[in-house]
């Protein structure tokens, strides 16, 4: 069964966090020398872009679920996009409120509606939209429908995000690091934001993992496993 | 990356507003996410 697992799941990746993290932090301030153009202001870009990767990524995955869920009709899917759902508002947040306080001395500005920050923003209204959806329909597995549907037409805004940068003329910067060029930055900054992108990573699955185990306890309560996990059937025949 | 003394570390360049800003609000954010896990994780056991 999938609860136990997840249970023993949760510190190992936790951990995992907790170690890239401080190795990325270490490197962030530590071992990355200071920007020639932007002095130290930019070292937001060890939680900036990892954040908005995460928040991203996340996205697409929650969208997966929710493909899963719709088409196969399983509970655990619609579950499983729940408990993403959070930790990329999270991390949606945390990438447009960092890029704010980068903006401000870089560009002179906290915020310009520009493409990619306007998609980035879009993204964080349907996050909350979809949780707030959800939350507003009793019927778990018609709550889970309806969330799918609205996940699954907010995925067309992720690619708008990606590539804004290359289809309009932002005031962001396009991408320093792709898979199919060298990265346009020092080595030792690269390693840092990859450390701490793991670390969004590996947290973002001990967060996810931790909430969708509360989820199942809460949905499922009336069967007999779950209130032995809970303790709560202790006169059982 | 030498910065000399924990004042000139913390000083940030005269970026310190917004990298302390930035990081301190993205640790505080994570820390009641935790929270708010683990409210979530004992009320469902209940």
């Amino acid at each position: 069964m999938f609860f136990p697992l997840a249970g023993k799941l949760i510190p190992w990746f936790s951990l995992l966090a907790g170690a890239f993290a401080l190795s990325g932090l270490y490197v962030a301030f530590f071992v990355a020398p200071t920007d020639a153009q932007q002095g130290e202001a930019y070292r937001i870009i060890f939680i900036h872009v990892p954040a908005a990767w995460m928040s991203m990524f996340l996205y697409l995955v929650m969208a997966g679920w929710a493909a899963v869920g719709l088409v196969l009709n399983t509970r655990l899917s619609g579950m499983m996009a729940s408990a993403l759902a959070p930790t990329g508002a999270l991390f949606t947040f945390v990438a447009l409120w960092s890029g704010s306080l980068w903006g401000r001395p870089t560009w002179g500005t906290w915020w310009v509606w520009d493409a990619r920050l306007t998609s980035e923003l879009i993204l964080l209204f349907l996050y909350l939209g979809f949780i707030a959806l959800k939350s507003a329909i009793p019927d778990p597995s018609r709550a889970d429908r309806a969330g799918a549907v609205l996940a699954l037409l907010g995925v067309v805004n992720v690619p708008v995000i990606y590539f804004s940068v290359q289809w309009w003329n932002t005031l962001h910067q396009g991408a320093s690091v792709s898979l199919t060029r060298a990265p346009s930055m020092a080595m030792t900054m690269l390693a840092g934001m990859l450390l701490m992108a793991l670390a969004a990573w590996m947290y973002s699955i001990a967060a996810t993992l931790s909430r969708l185990r509360a989820i199942i306890l809460e949905r499922e309560r009336d069967l007999e496993w779950v209130q032995l996990q809970s303790g709560s059937l202790r006169t059982a025949p | 990356m030498s910065w000399g003394s924990l004042e000139n570390f913390l000083h940030m360049g005269g970026y310190a507003v917004y990298v302390w800003g930035a990081y301190g609000v993205t640790a505080l954010c994570i820390c009641l996410e935790i929270v708010l896990l683990r409210k979530r994780a004992q009320q469902a056991r209940r």
